[in-house]
């Protein structure tokens, strides 16, 4: 009796410090979810905080003189004149004419310098497309200098450093509060392809790169998943070939994505002698790594339409392939366009394979076909990501936005058309 | 391109061959009384006929254009004369581009040398030969195709198991494509292999400390043949996936057990796409923060505490590849706890065990195989990750286990080797291909392994 006692007191005194134990448990657990969600968290608001300046650009409005004389130009639609022509003395002779007294050439070079280094062909543009402006005072805005830029988004912040002299620092303060530099949403951003200067890239060429790869890699993966998982359901035999092929596509879907840019290299590019950096390439790359994925997520589509539909088809004497395609493959549809697009997100994010196949030159033109040389929104994130210019670092974050955009509304669209289309059974 | 607009063109035909095959289908019909009087319906004919006149189009179509570059330019390499023939790849590959350039209209022929300018213009030829060669065919291809099945339009021929039998054997093909493509990898990585094994031993390779492929500009600069001892590589990409797996591993575990065992439906429901969102932000992304915001903040940090740590540092990108990976040792650990009997479950609790004791002591060992199995499938994703590496670790291949330093992976120097200019017979550029073919290797064995661990866990509770 007495021992039994004292087990229920053992067992009694010893719950305190159990209950401390699940307790401590229980912490461990939600300390480990909160630290993951953290890093979602510091992540995106990182990127949020690096990148909203991307969207925003930096101008200065001046009145420019045209004069003739100053740029020794005296028709504008001769293009030997164009080509020897001094666009940058309008420029200098107004920001000259806000800010008097700079008379050496020194200071003259600085002080044009805080006009962007496409200012002058801005104007030559300009002429050339309205040779009657000659002579005439317009009022044009160009994108400041990038320095300038960098100066006036971020004088308060530490990441960045101000590479202008007191001089024009002064001169930039100065025209800030004239309203003559002021800040406005980045057009250019949308509207152009990568350039050498940060504040004249965009994001545009990228897009369109990644749109005409992801239509080559949709048009490849997507019929030859669809009809591989058919096969793989409703035709294979059970033999040692089927299995091989399963073994084979499981093993595909772990394979690092590196690797089928090797493929992409030795195989397309060396041996059917492909050019590098075109759209056919590397949707054709992305086309064999996301097929795993549509395969298997295709499978499981067709897998769970219900066998009572394939009886009664077959019922009333429609053939093995018939039943296939006015049934099975219909009611799965909605299912393998969910993984369909899962997997089109997931090669829209992909890098590492795009790089062995060129797809990382600079390339300044928005491509217009599939055999144009251009690059992809990662790929040019990965671009300004690396560049020494800091004015970059805003735009790599400004395009990672933009790609998680894509991303997430792709994502949203595919959960959108399973709770809208897939039919519970 | 050629080739692009032929591709429209066969599908047009094969439109066409559709529509006067159904066309002719009921014209046979009509004086037998119907199409019951058929042995298909015209849908069948009329396919038969597209299929007939599109696919052997299409194949011509694709092999000349995937062969006919290389083909051309051995015939006009064979033509330059004797002492002109180049003696290695890299020299050909120098040859054709010029050859092509002068093609193209880049050079100017009339300073170039005068074999290289008549290869020029044979180049032209054959290319406008073969363009209008495979025009012809395979145009000619596809309308004998239609023909022939225009005629074969008749009452007794079941064109139904035809175009069935055909599609079969396509989807076979589609299935195919998933072998073709590991066949695709597996030769193409040891074909390089194996020349790259020709100019570098095999010992001084695996066993080799010092790697340091600069190959050099002029042929008697110092270290000029460069040295491929891939043992830092080998360090650095497990120093990096170790880190990376000291962070996911825990933290997914201990959450796939929280939500499993704890969370309620509604958080569950909450957190584990939340969870999920991490596995499908671009690497990218991660590479980009990596290197400009958790590297820096590292070396700071570094600092503060008097410790030196290089601006590239292991940890960074480790800490990064780590939060990457969480959501795939969670939610594969997740699937294993959940794969638990209740009754093991049930019967812990009923004998007077906490909750946490019954996870600790019940449910975690049965479950370990299938955790094992996830996490070895986590490090295969670890070891083959590329882009935050790129980003975020350096290029110096440091023999070293210090993670504030800075190492670099198999798969940066894969990049590295193989961005920019390139020659397809350089013992740099094949070394890549190499380390590709360890990668690879290395990734498989862990997958199947992990696969099998998995498969068979699944199996004894099934």
């Amino acid at each position: 009796m007495t021992d039994q006692r004292s087990q229920a007191e053992i067992v009694r005194q010893s719950l305190k410090r159990r209950y401390r134990k699940e307790r401590r448990f229980r912490a461990y657990g939600m300390l480990a979810i909160a630290i993951a969600l953290s890093a979602l968290v510091i992540l995106f608001a990182d990127i949020i905080g690096k990148g909203y300046t991307g969207f925003i650009k930096t101008t200065i409005t001046l009145d420019v003189h045209l004069d003739g004389e100053a740029m020794y130009l005296d028709d504008p639609t001769d293009a030997d004149q164009r080509s020897m022509a001094d666009f940058n003395a309008p420029i200098i002779t107004a920001l000259g004419d806000l800010i008097p007294g700079v008379e050496d050439r020194a200071a003259q070079r600085e002080l044009s310098r805080l006009v962007g280094s496409y200012g002058s062909s801005q104007i030559r543009d300009l002429l050339r497309s309205q040779p009657e402006l000659l002579g005439t005072t317009q009022t044009v805005t160009f994108l400041a200098h990038d320095r300038v830029s960098v100066y006036v988004k971020h004088a308060d912040n530490d990441n960045y450093s101000v590479r202008l002299s007191d001089q024009q620092i002064e001169w930039v303060d100065y025209l800030v509060e004239r309203g003559v530099i002021k800040t406005a949403f980045n057009d250019v951003f949308f509207q152009s392809g990568d350039s050498r200067e940060p504040s004249n890239a965009g994001i545009l060429g990228a897009i369109i790169g990644s749109l005409l790869t992801m239509v080559v890699t949709l048009l490849i993966a997507f019929p030859v998943g669809v009809a591989a998982a058919v096969y793989l359901e409703e035709f294979a035999p059970r033999n040692k070939l089927t299995d091989f092929i399963e073994v084979n596509i499981n093993n595909l879907a772990a394979v690092p994505s590196i690797i089928f840019g090797l493929l992409g290299l030795a195989v397309f590019i060396g041996l059917f002698g492909m050019p590098r950096s075109v759209p056919v390439v590397g949707g054709l790359v992305l086309a064999l790594m996301t097929l795993p994925t549509i395969i298997i997520s295709s499978r499981a589509a067709i897998k769970s339409v219900p066998p009572s539909i394939r009886e009664a088809a077959e019922g009333i004497g429609a053939s093995k392939m018939q039943v296939v395609l006015h049934h099975v493959v219909p009611l799965a549809m909605p299912g393998m366009m969910t993984g369909s697009i899962i997997g089109m997100a997931q090669a829209l994010g992909e890098t590492a394979p795009l790089l062995l196949i060129g797809m990382v030159a600079f390339i300044v033109e928005i491509p217009d076909g599939f055999f144009s040389s251009a690059t992809v929104l990662p790929v040019q994130i990965y671009l300004w990501a690396s560049s020494a210019e800091q004015g970059f670092i805003e735009l790599a974050s400004a395009g990672i936005m933009i790609l998680l955009t894509f991303m997430i509304s792709m994502n949203a669209l595919a959960i959108w058309l399973r709770k809208r289309l897939e039919r519970r059974w | 391109m050629q080739s692009a607009n032929l591709l429209p063109i066969v599908l047009v035909l094969a439109v066409v061959a559709y529509m006067l095959a159904y066309m002719r289908s009921r014209a046979v019909a009509e004086p037998l009384g119907g199409i019951r009087n058929l042995k298909s319906l015209p849908f069948y004919y009329a396919a038969r006929a597209a299929l007939w006149c599109g696919i052997p189009a299409l194949i011509t179509l694709g092999l000349w254009a995937g062969f006919e570059g290389r083909v051309i330019q051995g015939i006009v390499i064979a033509s330059l004369p004797p002492e002109a023939i180049p003696e290695s790849a890299g020299q050909a590959s120098l040859v054709l581009s010029q050859i092509g350039n002068v093609a193209a209209g880049k050079l100017n022929p009339d300073f170039v040398p005068e074999h290289i300018a008549g290869a020029a213009a044979l180049l032209e030829t054959l290319r406008s030969q073969s363009k209008s060669f495979m025009t012809i065919m395979v145009l000619l291809i596809a309308v004998l195709g239609a023909v022939v099945a225009w005629f074969r339009v008749a009452p007794h021929v079941n064109a139904r198991e035809s175009v069935e039998t055909t599609l079969r054997r396509i989807f076979f093909v589609c299935a195919a494509v998933a072998v073709m493509t590991t066949a695709g990898i597996i030769f193409s990585v040891i074909f390089e292999t194996v020349r790259f094994f020709g100019m570098v031993s095999f010992w001084d390779f695996f066993l080799g400390a010092n790697w340091s492929p600069q190959t050099a500009l002029r042929a008697d600069q110092v270290g000029a043949d460069g040295s491929f001892g891939m043992i830092p590589l080998f360090t650095g990409t497990l120093l990096i996936s170790a880190i990376a797996l000291l962070v996911a591993v825990p933290v997914g575990l201990l959450s796939a057990v929280y939500l499993s065992e704890y969370a309620g439906k509604k958080a569950r429901s909450v957190i584990k796409p939340l969870l999920e969102m991490l596995a499908g932000i671009p690497t990218v992304v991660y590479g980009f923060f990596a290197a400009l915001t958790v590297a820096p903040f590292i070396r700071e940090l570094a600092e503060t505490v008097g410790l030196n740590a290089s601006s590239q540092s292991a940890l960074a990108a480790g800490l990064v590849m780590g939060v990457m990976i969480i959501p795939f040792v969670s939610s594969l650990s997740d699937d294993v706890i959940n794969a638990v009997p209740q009754t093991l479950r049930d019967g812990s609790l009923a004998l007077g065990a906490t909750q946490s004791e019954t996870m600790k002591l019940v449910i975690f060992p049965a479950a370990l195989p299938g955790i094992m199995g996830g996490i070895l499938l986590a490090a295969s994703r670890a070891i083959g990750e590329t882009m935050i590496v790129v980003m975020a670790a350096g290029l110096a291949a440091n023999l070293t286990a210090n993670p504030l330093e800075s190492v670099t992976t198999v798969t940066v120097q894969i990049v590295t080797l193989l961005t920019g200019d390139q020659e397809f017979d350089s013992a740099k550029t094949l070394a890549a291909f190499a380390l590709g073919m360890m990668l690879f290797v290395v990734t498989l064995i862990l997958n199947v392994i992990a696969l099998k661990i998995v498969r068979k866990y699944r199996e004894q509770y099934d």
